[in-house]
């Protein structure tokens, strides 16, 4: 295992030793690393690695067997999923989870960090600051145009956006998207990671994905995941030279 | 450009909605009034009352996509917190000194019980029963949601539950005939606060109280789809874990929208009491809670007046059919509900954008179109 000093930077996410099993199973099993300030990461593996379940463990979906997350200096395993959110962190799930019955806009909306409790959306205010914010993410994520359609009859790649669009407005710390650009065509690819690349600023994304190609054009750093364990860590470089990756995951 | 802007603008009403609520209005408040005899009209006015359970229904189970099959539990217990007030007007020592134990109501002398329960007590008081009308269905309505939705219990569970309670709680009031009135419920009902509610001109006037707080009703709802809170609803019922991972606590909306559908639905128990004389268990059980899902899914269940509409439409047909054909009657509302599921989902309000509303675009200029099958669904300007 890779342990990086933890001396040498402060980490913005710090997960230690993190397990979980599912009727016996270890579908997570003994995972540690970190995700710095303004990093990239990406978390790459063969099928059933245990890749979802980590970011899942991260945002609260699913609770540790045992192992802590620590965000900032708070210690998420203890924390409900919507003060994880409020924390700042965002989560895009593996199939584009967007509300077709809605417009653009108003998917965006939902997403607005304000007026979260029942009270707070029942007197909530479309205004100047909302409308501003929303069209701004929209012209981030390439659907300034689109505003007013129902979100159902956007492509599936521009779905993909929508939803990164729904995290960034939350303006989250940390950003993890799962498997963003699978299934979107070489240009959308390209895209997304000149959009992955222009909202770093100020913030932390920990990406999972299978395409190698746009693994080396956003990551800065790798994390091969085995098995439910860390197999090996480090830049791109690094990790594909790795003979172990290589056996299992490049390989083939 | 001018059509986006008005799809962002969110009006409270769009022009389509506001002719269609004034039309229902005008319908209520002068049509019926001025062609029904007074019998006739009270029993629009009773039908009108089941429109407070699907009103709410809209928005618990169309919104929200939260199917409760217990609607009839919240519309019993208002219905019984007025009769229970009623009744005890009707009960004074002077009406009942006939009675082994005069000034308790009749069906608890015939029990042999003695003095009047401690829960009846409130029931004295006018004041204190119309907050009871609200707040004891509100509030078990809160128990049975915060109970369910903590735990993320849903979907076909969550309707089986509230089916069942539906049940216990008839069981019960039947069983507890001392306390209940049994299975005849509480009848004979007679003033209020010395008003004869069972003149024809009580009636008359009941009707139109009954209107107006039911436009009242819709009016509120009306702002609760409008708002915010009714786009998350939406988005909960599509995805819901989406909504919870963007900083919601999913429960505390589910729990809202069982309550408001519950409070409503209590409303209309407590008119349904003033206007028909009596509450009996009969309103409380299983086929009354599932016949208010089926007026629902008949108008349909995004629109809030086509709701009321097919509580009408049905009602009519119900008592139409039923009184030549008696026997029939609960296979037709059987094969009427399988029929609106399979062939017309979003109910006759559904049809109606569906198949007339682009005719009627075609008429008028584009911007009046844009309506789509719900008042949510906002259509790509053209
Ligand atoms: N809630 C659960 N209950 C039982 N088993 C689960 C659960 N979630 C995940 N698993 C199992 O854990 C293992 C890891 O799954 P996970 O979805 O994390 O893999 P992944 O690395 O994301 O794979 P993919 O590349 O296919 O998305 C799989 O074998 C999966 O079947
Ligand atoms: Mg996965």
């Amino acid at each position: 295992m890779i342990v990086t000093d933890p001396a040498y930077k402060d980490p913005l996410l710090y997960v230690d030793n993190l397990s979980v099993s599912f009727d016996g199973f270890k579908a997570v099993d003994g995972v540690s690393f970190f995700v710095d300030p303004n990093e990239i990461r990406v978390i790459i593996g063969p099928n059933g690695a245990g890749k979802t379940t980590v970011l899942d463990l991260i945002c609260g979906k699913t609770r540790a067997t045992s192992g802590s997350i620590r965000f900032h200096d708070q210690d998420l395993t203890r924390m409900s999923e919507n003060g994880i959110v409020k924390a700042g962190i965002g989560r895009k799930f593996q199939n584009p989870s967007i509300y077709d019955d809605l417009t653009v806009f108003e998917n965006l909306e939902i997403s607005f960090p304000r007026g979260r409790n029942v009270f707070g959306a029942l007197t909530f205010k479309r205004d100047a600051e909302v409308r501003e914010r929303i069209e701004d993410i929209a012209e981030t994520i390439f659907l300034a145009d689109r505003l007013d359609e129902r979100a159902e009859y956007l492509s599936h790649g521009q779905k993909q956006w929508l939803e990164i669009g729904m995290l960034l407005i939350q303006d989250p710390e940390l950003l993890m998207l799962d498997e963003p650009v699978a299934g979107m065509s070489v240009s959308e690819r390209g895209k997304t990671a000149e959009l992955l690349h222009k909202i770093i600023q100020g913030r932390s994304v920990l990406v999972i994905e299978h395409d190698m190609k746009f693994v080396e054009d956003i990551a800065h750093r790798v994390t091969v995941l085995h098995q439910g364990k860390v197999l090996s860590e480090g830049s791109m470089e690094h990790v594909k030279n790795d003979p172990k990756v290589i056996e299992v995951y490049l390989g083939h | 450009m001018k059509d986006i802007n008005d799809a962002r603008e969110n009006p409270f009403f769009r022009r389509q909605e506001l002719i269609g609520l004034l039309i229902f209005a005008a319908l209520i408040l002068v049509v019926f009034p001025a062609f029904l005899d007074t019998f006739r009209l009270n029993l629009v006015g009773k039908y009108l009352t089941y429109a407070f359970v699907t009103v709410g229904l809209v928005i618990c189970w169309g919104y929200g996509g939260i199917l409760s099959l217990g609607q009839g539990i919240f519309f019993g217990l208002g219905g019984y917190c007025m009769a229970m007030f009623l009744k005890l007007e009707a009960s004074s020592v002077a009406n009942t000194k006939i009675q082994s134990t005069p000034g308790i109501p009749d069906f608890m002398d015939w029990n042999q019980l003695t003095a009047l329960p401690w829960f009846w007590k409130p029931f004295h008081s006018l004041p204190a029963s119309v907050i009871a009308v609200i707040v004891v269905p509100t509030a078990f309505a809160f128990v049975i949601g915060a109970a369910m939705f903590k735990r993320r219990v849903g979907g076909v569970y969550f309707a089986i539950i509230t089916q069942a309670v539906a049940l216990i709680l008839s069981i019960l009031i039947v069983g507890q005939q001392g306390y209940t009135g049994g299975i005849n419920g509480i009848t004979d009902l007679r003033t209020l606060l010395g008003w004869d509610i069972r003149t024809d001109h009580a009636k008359f006037i009941l009707y139109f109280v009954n209107c107006l707080l039911l436009l009242g009703a819709i009016l509120l709802t009306q702002y609760v789809t409008k708002s915010k809170l009714g786009r998350i609803l939406v988005a909960m019922r599509e995805k819901e874990d989406r909504v919870r991972f963007s900083g919601y606590s999913v429960a505390d909306f589910k729990i809202f929208a069982f309550c408001f559908a519950a409070a409503l639905s209590a409303v209309g128990g407590a008119m349904f009491t003033l206007q028909v004389g009596f509450m009996s268990p009969s309103f409380v059980g299983i086929t009354p809670s599932i016949e208010m899902v089926i007026y629902t899914a008949v108008g349909g269940r995004m629109s809030i007046l086509g709701s009321v509409y097919g509580a009408l439409i049905v009602n009519f047909a119900k008592t139409t059919l039923s009184e030549s054909f008696p026997e029939l009657w609960l296979f037709g509302l059987g094969a009427l509900f399988i029929a609106v599921v399979l062939v017309i989902p979003d109910g006759l309000a559904g049809m109606l954008s569906h198949y007339i509303a682009p005719y009627l675009g075609k008429l008028k200029p584009a911007s009046d179109a844009v309506n789509g099958k719900s008042p949510l669904n906002q259509t790509p300007a053209e």
